[in-house]
């Protein structure tokens, strides 16, 4: 008998801690407020157009020792980026490793451009970011799982599991056990990456996957991974692999 | 050797005898390396899911232990729990109400629930407000430091005993 109530409460403790099933998944969008989504709803009120208009010129601005502009490689965005940000980070057999959007925008300057990198968290590297993104609003999460990124979604989902920091909390206990509630004032979304860069209006500008991951390492006290470190590029592929099939909503609006 | 201050390794809740005996054995050696090391913690003895003794010999202050438990940065409890504390706006739903704690809890049941809840429950999301060992990539400025002090889990201890509605 006993071992019978042993054995239900470890299926329960087994089922909090499982994945939120597809059916299930929600945007950030869903628990923010109406206010909010109305602000995001609207392109001449959505404060992240003006870092995408800004990355649009950026994208046929000639740059570097090359000279070159994105656009004298890639074309017109609106058909050679469709969809693109939807795929990332991506596989780069190069570097034996997935890259995220900003890392590839980065490693294109380069390369083909003969220029410096852009900074993390720069205008210009999110302008340019949320440019690309902008291409796949509306289309899928279509990051791949194959036997090339598949260990580096583990790699991210053993992160995302694993307790840290002063208060011992994993991403999972907050993101996929107790999302919905309230943490202070603040619901608790699910940590699906489908808008950024994000304006979010506690930062009152643009912002990465990296900075919010950031953020919520720090609210746990643990040290937060250094920007386009292996750790936080696996993050955020095992965080966008989680969310695949969801729409992408670049540049999205969070309080 | 067992660091100094970290808390027991893990054992069977019916070990209390020996749990006693490396406590004496913290204490034995902490009267030897006395307070060189600042980051230490005090010994404590666990008794059948429970702290009995105060980890400073001495009560502590409910009225600043009020003041712990509602300061967002120190305390930070009301980040997860609500509580009786109307005047209080935005506290969260993701833990247990604090109203009536101290008739649900002794005193000792209380403490050990702060020190080290997942000693308890190794699934809970309640921090471990007093240990600093097996923990992962502690931020910097926190690393080998408890969440509250001794003393102030002494005052958080003595007034959630005070809530007994």
């Amino acid at each position: 008998m006993r071992a019978l109530v042993l054995a239900a409460v470890a299926a329960a403790v087994a089922a909090a801690a499982a994945e939120i099933a597809p059916q299930d998944r929600h945007s950030g969008y869903d628990f923010a407020g109406p206010d909010t989504r109305a602000m995001q709803d609207d392109d001449t009120a959505n404060p992240g157009m003006l870092g995408v208009l800004q990355g649009e010129t950026l994208w046929a601005a000639k740059t570097g020792a090359a000279g070159r502009s994105c656009a004298d490689c890639h074309g017109d965005a609106r058909t050679s980026m469709k969809g693109v940000a939807a795929r990332y980070p991506a596989f780069e057999p190069a570097l034996a490793r997935p890259l995220d959007l900003e890392g590839r925008i980065n490693r294109c300057r380069s390369e083909h451009q003969g220029a410096e990198p852009l900074a993390w968290e720069s205008a210009d590297l999110l302008a340019l970011t949320a440019f690309v993104a902008y291409q796949s609003r509306g289309l899928p999460i279509m990051v791949r799982a194959d036997a090339e990124l598949r260990p580096f979604v583990d790699l991210g989902s053993a992160l995302f599991h694993r307790r840290q920091g002063q208060l011992n909390l994993s991403c999972s206990q907050c993101h996929d056990d107790n999302w919905g509630k309230r943490l202070a004032g603040a619901v608790i979304p699910q940590a699906h990456p489908t808008g950024y860069p994000v304006y979010r209006l506690e930062w009152q500008s643009l912002g990465s996957l990296q900075r919010r991951l950031r953020n919520c390492m720090i609210g746990v006290r643990a040290e937060p991974y250094d920007y386009s470190a292996p750790e936080a590029v696996d993050l955020e592929l095992y965080l966008m692999a989680r969310a695949r099939g969801m729409p992408l909503e670049t540049p999205a609006v969070r309080p | 050797m067992q660091k100094l201050g970290s808390a027991p390794s893990r054992r069977k809740p019916s070990a209390d005898r020996i749990a006693g005996a490396v406590a004496a054995a913290l204490l034995v050696s902490a009267d030897f390396t006395a307070i060189a090391d600042e980051g230490s913690l005090r010994p404590y003895t666990i008794v059948r899911g429970s702290i009995p003794a105060s980890l400073t010999g001495a009560a502590g202050d409910p009225a600043r232990g009020r003041a712990i438990v509602l300061d967002r940065r120190l305390g930070a409890c009301l980040l997860c729990h609500t509580g009786p504390f109307p005047e209080e706006r935005f506290q969260g739903t993701l833990a247990p109400d604090l109203s009536g704690a101290g008739s649900r809890w002794s005193e000792g049941q209380l403490r050990l629930r702060l020190v080290d809840a997942p000693r308890l429950n190794p699934d809970t999301i309640m921090p471990p407000y007093y240990r600093v060992d097996g923990l992962t990539r502690v931020g910097s400025v926190w690393r080998e430091k408890p969440i509250l002090t001794a003393e102030q889990i002494e005052d958080v201890v003595a007034f959630l005993s005070t809530l007994r509605d």
